[in-house]
This record gives C-alpha cells, sequence and structure tokens, in this order.
C-alpha cells in the first residue's frame, strides 16, 4: 500500500533577483513499511526533499498526500497537529533541548497532547527502553554520549507510534561503530514494519535501505536511483 | 509533562538569565513601590496633621471693620461691642450634608473686662472642646472646671503680676486662678479663659456667641464644600477656610507625588525594555529549540504560550520580591523624611497592583518576542542548527 505519493513536487527559493530551484516537479511514491534512503551531494536538495516530506515548509507548486491526507491543504495549526500524529523527526546530532533530562526530551512530542501525565511518562519509559537507554533517564543531553543522544532522538520520533520517521544525518556526526548501531536499531524498526524515509550522504548506509534514490539539482538522477522493482535490489 | 514544565524547566536551569530578568525588573517594582507608599504616607501624615491642626473652619458674624480683633473677629474700635452669633442658630451646623466630617464645634463668647483698671481681653469657652481643638495649648496648673475658674495667658500672668492661685475680680465677681497658658507667641498669650456661661453672663452676653471654631475631618470631601453649606444654614454670618499652612504642605506633597507617578511610569517602561530585550534575545537564542517544538507538532498557540508564561512566572515573581523590597526602603526611608514616627500602612492596592503591573508589564514586553517565536517557520529555525 502506498503511503506517500509526491505529484510535481516543487520548490523555489528567491535570493534577490536569483530564483533558485530547490526540487524541481519531484513525482515520487514510498511504500508502507519501506526503508527509502534519499542521497546526493550538498546543494543537490535533499534538505528541501525532507523539510517538504514533513510538512515543514511549503511547495511552491505540486501535491504531498501522506496516508490519504492531502497535507498542505492544512493550515498552520492543523499541519503542527499532522506532524505530531504521523511523523517522526530525528535530526542530525545535538537535537535535543539542552535543559530537558533524556525523559523529559522523549516526553515532548506527547506534551501539547490531552493524555495523562501517567501515560506520557509510562510511554516515554517504555520506548527509551526499547532504545537501550532505561538507565539514562534523568541524564541531560550532556550528559550523554553522541551515540546516546541520537538514540533520545530517535525514542522521541518514535513515542507517538508514527506512522512514518523520517531521518536526516542521523550517523552525521557519529563515528563508524555507533553509526552501526544506530543503523541497526533503525533496520530493526524497519524489521517490525516501520516506513523510514532516511537523507544521508555517507554511500556505506546504502546496505541498509530497501531502495535509494539519487538527488541531482533538484531531481531525482536516474543513473544513481534503484528502480521501483525489486525492492531488494541492494547495491 | 505539560508545556508550564518546560517553562519552569528552563528557568531552573537557565538560571542565569531568569536572575538578570528578575533582578532588573524587581527593582523597577521596588522603586516604584517605595515612591508611591511614601508619598501615600506622607501625604497620609500631612493629612493626620491637619486634623491636629485644629480649627480649619471659622464662622464669625459679617462685619466691615476692622480693628481690635482676634483671629478675624472686630471687636469695634470704640464701643467694643461686636456683632453676635445667636447660640441657638448652631444647631443648624447639624443638619449639613457633611456633618459626619465635623469633628468639634467650638463656640466662644469674646469680650473685654475690667481688671485692676486695665482692659483684657475675655474668651468665654466649653473647656473640653477648646482645649481638646487646641492641642498645641499646654497649661501650668489645671484647665477650669467650675464656673469660679479661670485660666490666664502667660502675657497676662506676666503683666499683672498674677500668680497661679490667686484670686481676683471681674466685674464685680471674684474667681481662682487655676491654670496658666505656657507662652504660645501668638494672641491667646492675653487671653482670659472661663466657661462659655460665666464669660456670657459676665460680658451680657446670654445666649449669644461671638465666634464658632469647627474641626472638619476632609480626607474625602474638599473643606469649599463644607464652608457652602454652613453658609446656607447659617444666614447673615462669615464663613472661612483656614487652610493655608496645611495647603502649602498638601502642595508639596501633591508634587511629590507627581513626580513619584513620573518616575514610576519611567521605569516600568525602563522594565518593559528589559524584558523586551531580554525575551527577544531568549527567542533568538531559542531558534533551533523552537523549531524543534514546531517539528514534533507544537502548535504556534504552544510556542506562543511558552514564551509568555515564562515571561509571566519571572514578572509575577519580580512583582512580589519587588514590593518587599520597596516596603522595606520605605520603611527605612521614612524616618529620614519626617521626624515623627512611620506612616507606613499596608496598602493593598499598591501590593495588588506591584504584582499585577509587573505581570502586565512582562506579558506586553514579552508579546513581540512571543508572536516571533510562534512564526519562525520551523525549517527556517532547523536551518540555524
Amino acid at each position: 500500500m502506498v503511503l506517500i505519493e509526491m505529484k510535481q513536487l516543487t520548490k523555489h527559493f528567491t535570493n534577490g533577483a536569483d530564483c533558485v530551484i530547490a526540487l524541481d516537479s519531484l513525482d515520487l511514491s514510498v511504500e508502507e513499511g519501506e526503508f527509502l534512503g534519499v542521497m546526493g551531494p550538498s546543494g543537490s536538495g535533499k534538505s528541501t526533499f525532507l523539510a517538504l516530506l514533513g510538512g515543514l515548509s511549503r511547495p511552491t507548486t505540486g501535491q504531498l498526500v501522506i496516508d490519504g491526507i492531502d497535507v498542505y491543504q492544512l493550515g498552520q495549526e492543523k499541519l503542527a497537529d499532522f506532524r505530531r500524529e504521523y511523523l517522526g523527526f530525528i535530526f542530525q546530532s545535538h537535537n535535543l533541548v539542552p535543559f530537558l533530562t533524556a525523559h523529559e526530551n522523549v516526553m515532548l512530542p506527547l506534551t501539547v497532547t490531552g493524555r495523562k501525565s501517567s501515560e506520557k511518562r509510562e510511554m516515554a519509559e517504555a520506548v527509551l527502553e526499547k532504545v537501550g537507554l532505561k538507565d539514562r533517564l534523568l541524564h541531560l543531553p550532556q550528559q550523554l554520549s553522541g551515540g546516546e543522544q541520537e538514540r533520545v532522538a530517535i525514542a522521541r520520533a518514535l513515542v507517538n507510534n508514527p506512522p512514518l520517521i523520517l531521518a536526516d544525518e542521523p550517523t552525521g556526526s557519529l563515528d563508524s561503530r555507533t553509526s552501526d548501531q544506530i543503523m541497526e536499531l533503525l533496520n530493526g524498526l524497519h524489521g517490525a514494519g516501520q516506513t523510514i524515509v532516511m537523507v544521508t550522504h555517507n554511500r556505506e548506509n546504502r546496505r541498509w535501505f530497501d531502495r535509494t534514490i539519487a538527488l541531482k539539482d533538484g531531481r531525482i538522477d536516474p543513473d544513481h536511483s534503484d528502480r521501483r522493482q525489486p525492492l531488494a535490489e541492494v547495491v | 509533562m505539560r508545556l508550564e514544565h518546560i517553562v519552569f524547566n528552563n528557568i531552573k536551569r537557565r538560571k542565569g538569565r531568569a536572575a538578570f530578568l528578575l533582578l532588573g525588573l524587581m527593582i523597577g517594582v521596588a522603586t516604584v513601590v517605595s515612591l508611591l507608599s511614601l508619598s501615600s504616607a506622607l501625604s497620609m501624615r500631612a493629612q493626620h496633621e491637619l486634623e491636629q491642626f485644629g480649627a480649619n473652619i471659622m464662622i464669625t458674624p459679617e462685619t466691615d471693620h476692622l480693628s481690635l480683633s482676634y483671629g478675624g473677629v472686630s471687636l469695634g474700635g470704640v464701643s467694643l461691642t461686636a456683632s453676635e452669633i445667636p447660640e441657638g442658630s448652631l444647631a443648624a451646623i447639624d443638619t449639613i450634608r457633611n456633618r459626619r466630617n465635623i469633628a468639634a464645634i467650638a463656640p466662644k463668647v469674646l469680650g473685654a473686662v475690667d481688671l485692676n483698671g486695665q482692659h483684657v481681653l475675655l474668651m468665654g469657652v466649653d473647656p473640653k472642646v477648646e482645649f481638646g481643638l487646641k492641642k498645641w495649648w499646654s497649661v501650668s496648673g489645671r484647665v477650669m472646671s467650675g464656673p469660679d475658674e479661670l485660666v490666664i495667658g502667660s502675657a497676662v500672668s506676666r503683666q499683672l503680676n498674677l500668680a497661679m492661685g490667686e484670686t481676683l475680680d471681674l466685674n464685680g465677681r471674684s474667681f481662682t486662678i487655676v491654670g496658666i497658658l505656657n507662652e504660645t507667641g501668638s494672641q491667646d498669650d492675653q487671653l482670659i479663659l472661663a466657661e462659655l456661661a460665666t464669660a456670657q453672663s459676665l460680658l451680657g452676653k446670654e445666649g449669644v456667641v461671638t465666634m464658632v471654631e469647627i474641626a472638619a475631618l476632609c480626607h474625602d470631601c474638599p473643606v469649599e464644600d463644607m464652608v457652602r453649606q454652613l453658609q446656607e444654614v447659617l444666614p447673615g454670618v462669615d464663613v472661612q477656610a483656614v487652610q493655608q499652612v496645611v495647603k502649602t504642605r498638601m502642595h508639596a506633597i501633591a508634587q511629590f507625588k507627581l513626580l513619584s507617578y513620573g518616575v514610576a511610569a519611567v521605569v516600568m517602561l525602563v522594565g518593559a525594555l528589559l524584558v523586551f530585550v531580554t525575551m527577544m534575545g531568549a527567542v533568538s537564542e531559542r531558534t533551533r529549540e523552537i523549531g524543534i517544538y514546531r517539528a514534533i507538532g507544537f502548535r504556534r498557540f504552544h510556542v506562543l504560550r511558552l514564551v509568555l508564561v515564562e515571561s509571566a512566572v519571572i514578572s509575577a515573581g519580580a512583582g512580589l520580591l519587588g514590593y518587599l523590597l520597596g516596603v522595606g526602603v520605605t520603611l527605612g526611608a521614612l524616618p529620614l523624611l519626617s521626624d515623627s514616627p512611620t506612616g507606613w500602612h499596608f496598602d493593598p492596592v499598591i501590593a495588588v497592583g506591584a504584582l499585577v503591573a509587573a505581570v502586565c508589564v512582562g506579558l506586553l514586553a514579552a508579546l513581540q518576542p512571543a508572536f516571533r517565536a510562534s512564526r519562525l517557520e520551523p525549517s527556517e529555525a532547523l536551518r540555524a542548527l
């Protein structure tokens, strides 16, 4: 079943008189349960792609449908609700709120929901246990290692049980051993049926993906992208 | 965990910024509170002194020439007789609208008597009322308490060689001196004081009085109003307000009050600017954090609330501490500004006002930064990574 449907998604940035086309008429669909890798050099449109997919920015033209919802027809506040209910974001490291403990950081997305406090605490604890940080609940981000911080970020993305996880260079600032551990964690989630879209410039990571697309100048570069089927054609 | 939890954690774990804001606002609130408390205490004290001052309304017969006079009452140059006020008409004073503001009515009769061949001014008074009204009068001996007793002024005592306990003859009646008025430096030194009824019969003025002094408590009513009301019920007499000294004093305090309000306004404005700049800085500094909140599904409204609640919490703390500090400063400064003991009293308006004003200033000044924070595009905010 198709979870994400991008139709002619285009994003222009105007910089004075210049008009930069960051994303050019992108057509893409992602199946439920797929682990999609998005690669490309810097400036290829990866960040714009992720921002648009995550409802963080608005396209110049085009349509994005996720789970049957026409995302950019939603108003500002509804769009925020959509992000909360449908998406889990994993940003590059150092993206935790510095004055909140690991436990509190994971609870953040639940803060603005109507759930009971005890329920919020239990949900956050359960997901921190899942990523192997049960004994780090009360640590502040600065007291955690890079890998642990990344795990907290993953836990925070998972706490709402969102249908889609978006990851932006989650291993960008980690050494290769820790990187592998994080990728294994994500792969485990994928194995449990989680849909994940991950942006990376690290070719090493390609082996984890069901499918990889490469972006170049705001378009999909067919020479470096996998074909649609079969999914398991790993390079 | 709720939104407020984030606010409190932020304040708790980034103490420096919160402390700076708290301290700045606190000093502002303390300044305003102490200025307002001081001016209120000083004006209370002046008001109090105004009551101590004695009479502030004078009722005299209508007259058109002035000569031998006391307190503006003409005794006439030659005849030493003046027009009088019938004692019976004074009952009308108790019928005026502001009668509850009247603290004391002191009727008196004046006339010249012969004492050892000299003319001396005799004043008949109601001793209880008169001595209560003129708190600055002090008597060696005691106040007269019977129809045969007199109190004499210090000048009379000196010039006529009269001492305490002596008896003297006035218009053929004999009296005992039971008290001597200590020197006042005023015309009072030249008086002989007797009970009203005694003086009336001595002077042949039964049933009339020469003048009436009235002490009015005028916290909330202008004396001029009462003067007008008295004039209405007492036709044919002169009613005047005596208040120049107090008025000057009150004017100075009114000026101080005005200055206090001005300084308070400036201080609060500076406080508002401080909050504005600090919160603006905080929002810029927290751009990334706000981006994360927005990305994980906080509405604009939630971000707005985060900033406003933070400012309100700190401002409320500053209001409370500033009020306490302001009261402390007031208590410390009052003895320096005036010699009588402190006139400070708890004023709920200033207490609640300080808290409400601090929170309002905090909220108003944080509005713009809060809106800016809530309008951050999440993708822009995250680009600050």
